[in-house]
């Protein structure tokens, strides 16, 4: 699974937030997905996602070492996390997703939920499928 | 509790105080949510003869179960209040992101009583409840403060706002959310307004409790699937309900000069596929929405942009004031959402005007300037004027009926209202089905409730019978999506099944409804509503029901209906057919028999506590 986006596809639905926390949180709170969508309205009129492409820098700048890579996915060991912060602000796509009711940040884990439920194509699975 | 945000939210604007109590089981399982709340609490909690601008209204605000989860365009949220247009029950919904926020903040009906002295705005994080002053945002546009609020409180925050109109108190001004989503009908921005609140923000980061989670995921994962696979998506993303106003020309139904006609020449520069090529920048969908219908437009003419036009926007402002050009009622669209202004009444009010002034009832001198059908300066002329309440503005802000009695001549007879809401945008002499469902809304000449052109066609348009029986069907139907926090159109438009929605609300409340039992708790508020008006207007009855004299005494002027009319005698065959099948007396109103039926023993004991003589 190699998540990709086509932003210009985005119906802003969140959908995609919506089995992200029912999938890896059980439960149905979108404030803990681990993807973002941000409307820019009135102008220019289109929305952005933000969601990990598994770079690996949180785990190079977290101290506590929690973030550790398997199969090319960065998974945090929420044990080890401290909470300090450091992963999010390092993160060039700004998507670490805090939630107040978490000490650990929420980190996509690649399992393709979004891409699975994503009518538009606006997400999707790079390995298997062109981008629309 | 179960599907719930669980809690009731309730603001008193006048002394400041606020509570959270918790939302009852019985509440829940008896009225379902949104509409249902609405129309209860309005009951419970209005004393009849109110001032619907004063501070004993109360604007209600609330959602149902569905919406938030993973349920397909669970977005959908209702306000409520007496309307300022009516007088009687008013209602209006819009999607967005709104409905599920509350939610995840906690509450499923937010209830703001009393007025502000001053200009503010509802901050709501959670537990966390403020009103904090908007007097940097007074008499900004609706859409400009939404952004303005955006920037103040960051993205999380979803926000509706009134814009100038609302602020005016305009009879039909709207309350606006996401950049182009409207509850336009009723009057609801012209309550908000009345107790000057400019805008409500809210975030919330809690969970909605699932009754059986797994259930919930692999039903919610089966009815998203089962709308992506529908043959028509996407047709219906594409164009939305843009792709509607060649059809409904076609088929002899657009309103046309103010309802004089039902098509309208020059009609197809306004398809979808135009409007698609030259304005749209963005498919935009509510929240959980499989099929999303919004058209987020740049009109490059204009240098503006707007969400839409919508079908109805086109209708009213397009066809009823005689504008084919798509990117002049993008504008028009744009200016109408700034202004905070429902385009279905506007439309419908500057068509009225246009044709006063076409046979002379208005003068330049009352106007001051001369309109003209189809002209872009006599439209943004008035909008503005109404918007401000300046000169003429100030008697059509107050919407037609009001306007006509001020004019007089013969106005009354083609302002095209029922109960004092402007009528949405089908003209339906040759759509009998159609036209009852507009005589029978209980909010006015409304198409939310029941639409039936499609069903006139199938059956024959000049058929009466077994008319009523359809209207009665889909006036529970439809508004039973206003009971659950979900959009209709996917059902409407895409053909989604209705038999996936009571297993899906057990996984998630819980509570355990046969589609009979759903349509039966619609029927009930229905009955309720109806009743409502008549604990507000002692002679309530048939004569509120009638539509104006243009669609029983004139007939269609051109196009494929030319000709056609509904005879009085054909309206009141369908009133009498449509009151006896509710179970309701010759005049119109509910019988006690039917009310105790329908568990509404309440209501009959109120009613005749105010002196109603019930059947």
């Amino acid at each position: 699974m190699k998540i990709a986006l086509n932003e210009a596809r985005c119906s802003g639905c969140r959908t995609c937030q919506v089995i992200c926390s029912l999938h890896n949180f059980n439960e149905n709170n979108p404030k803990k997905a681990a993807v973002k969508i941000v409307g820019h309205f009135p102008t220019p009129g289109h929305y952005e996602i933000k969601i990990c492409d598994q770079c690996g820098l949180c785990a190079a700048v977290c101290p506590a070492e929690a973030i550790k890579e398997t199969d090319g996915v960065y998974r945090i060991d929420k044990e080890k996390c401290t909470g300090c912060g450091e992963c999010i602000e390092a993160c060039p796509s700004e998507a670490m997703v805090q939630h107040p009711a978490e000490k650990a940040p929420i980190k996509c884990v690649a399992c393709g939920q979004c891409v699975e439920l994503c009518q538009r194509g606006a997400i999707y699975d790079a390995d298997t499928r062109e981008v629309q | 509790m179960y599907g719930y945000g669980g809690n009731i939210l309730r603001i008193n604007l006048t002394t400041g105080e606020m509570n959270i109590q918790p939302l009852s089981q019985d509440m829940a399982r008896e009225w379902i949510g949104q509409r249902g709340f609405i129309a209860k609490i309005l009951w419970d909690e209005l004393k009849p003869g109110i001032d619907p601008l004063g501070p004993a209204n109360k604007l209600v605000m609330s959602t149902g179960p569905l919406a938030g989860t993973l349920v397909p365009a669970g977005g959908k949220v209702s306000f409520g209040a007496k309307s300022p247009a009516t007088g009687i029950y008013g209602e209006s919904c819009m999607g967005g992101h709104i409905a599920a926020e509350m939610k995840y903040a906690g509450y499923d009906v937010i209830i703001l009583e009393g007025a502000s002295s001053k200009p503010c705005y509802i901050y709501i994080k959670d537990d966390q409840v403020e009103i904090r002053d908007a007097s940097h945002l007074w008499g900004k546009g609706a859409i400009q403060t939404e952004k303005a609020l955006k920037d103040e409180l960051g993205e999380e925050f979803q926000i509706c706002t009134i814009g100038p109109a609302g602020e005016k108190l305009v009879k039909y001004a709207c309350i606006s959310h996401d950049f182009g989503r409207q509850a336009g009908r009723t009057g609801m921005g012209t309550v908000m307004g009345s107790k000057k609140v400019k805008a409500i923000a809210i975030c919330g980061h809690n969970s909605i409790p699932l009754a059986d989670l797994e259930a919930t995921v692999v039903k919610g994962k089966e009815m998203l699937k089962g709308c992506f696979a529908k043959e028509n998506l996407d047709e219906w993303q594409n164009y939305g309900t843009a792709g509607v106003p060649v059809w409904a020309n076609n088929i002899g139904a657009f309103p046309t000069k103010n309802f004089q006609s039902s098509y309208l020449e020059g009609n197809e520069n306004l398809d979808g596929k135009i409007m698609r090529e030259k304005m749209v920048v963005n498919d935009k969908g509510c929240f959980g929405c499989p099929s999303p219908c919004g058209k987020y437009c740049y009109v490059k003419p204009y240098n503006v942009y707007t969400e839409g036009p919508e079908y109805e926007t086109t209708a009213l402002i397009g066809g009823n004031c005689v504008f084919t050009d798509i990117e002049q009622i993008g504008y028009l669209n744009y200016l109408c959402d700034e202004l905070g202004l429902d385009t279905i009444s506007a439309g419908n009010v500057i068509g009225f005007a246009m044709e006063c002034f076409e046979k002379g009832i208005l003068t330049r001198e009352q106007v001051g300037m001369e309109l003209k059908f189809g002209d872009l300066e006599s439209f943004k002329y008035l909008v503005e004027k109404i918007a401000a309440r300046e000169g003429i503005g100030n008697i059509l802000a107050e919407g037609v009926k009001y306007a006509a009695e001020q004019f007089g001549g013969d106005s009354i007879k083609f302002a095209i209202q029922v109960k004092g809401l402007e009528w949405s945008g089908y003209e339906s002499r040759s759509a009998p089905s159609n036209m009852l469902a507009y005589m029978t809304c209980d909010l006015g000449a409304h198409h939310n409730r029941a639409w039936s052109v499609t069903h006139d066609i199938a059956v024959g348009r000049k058929v009466l019978e077994g008319k009523a029986r359809k209207v009665i069907e889909l006036q529970h139907i439809r508004p039973f999506f206003d009971l659950i926090g979900c959009c209709r159109l996917q059902w409407v438009e895409i053909g989604f099944e209705l038999e996936h929605y009571p297993e899906v609300l057990r996984y998630v409340t819980g509570f355990d409804y046969s589609q009979d039992d759903l349509m039966k708790i619609s029927e009930k508020v229905w009955n309720l509503t109806r009743a409502f008006a008549w604990r507000e207007i002692e002679d309530f009855g048939r004569k509120y029901d009638y539509p104006p004299a243009r669609f029983y005494e004139e007939t269609v002027t051109t196009g494929p209906n030319a000709g056609d009319v509904l005879s009085k005698e054909e309206l009141d065959f369908l009133l009498d057919d449509y009151y006896k099948l509710r179970g309701w007396d010759l005049n119109g109103l509910p019988t006690r028999e039917k009310l105790e039926q329908m568990g509404l023993g309440f209501v009959v004991r109120q009613l005749e506590s105010y002196g109603r003589k019930i059947s």
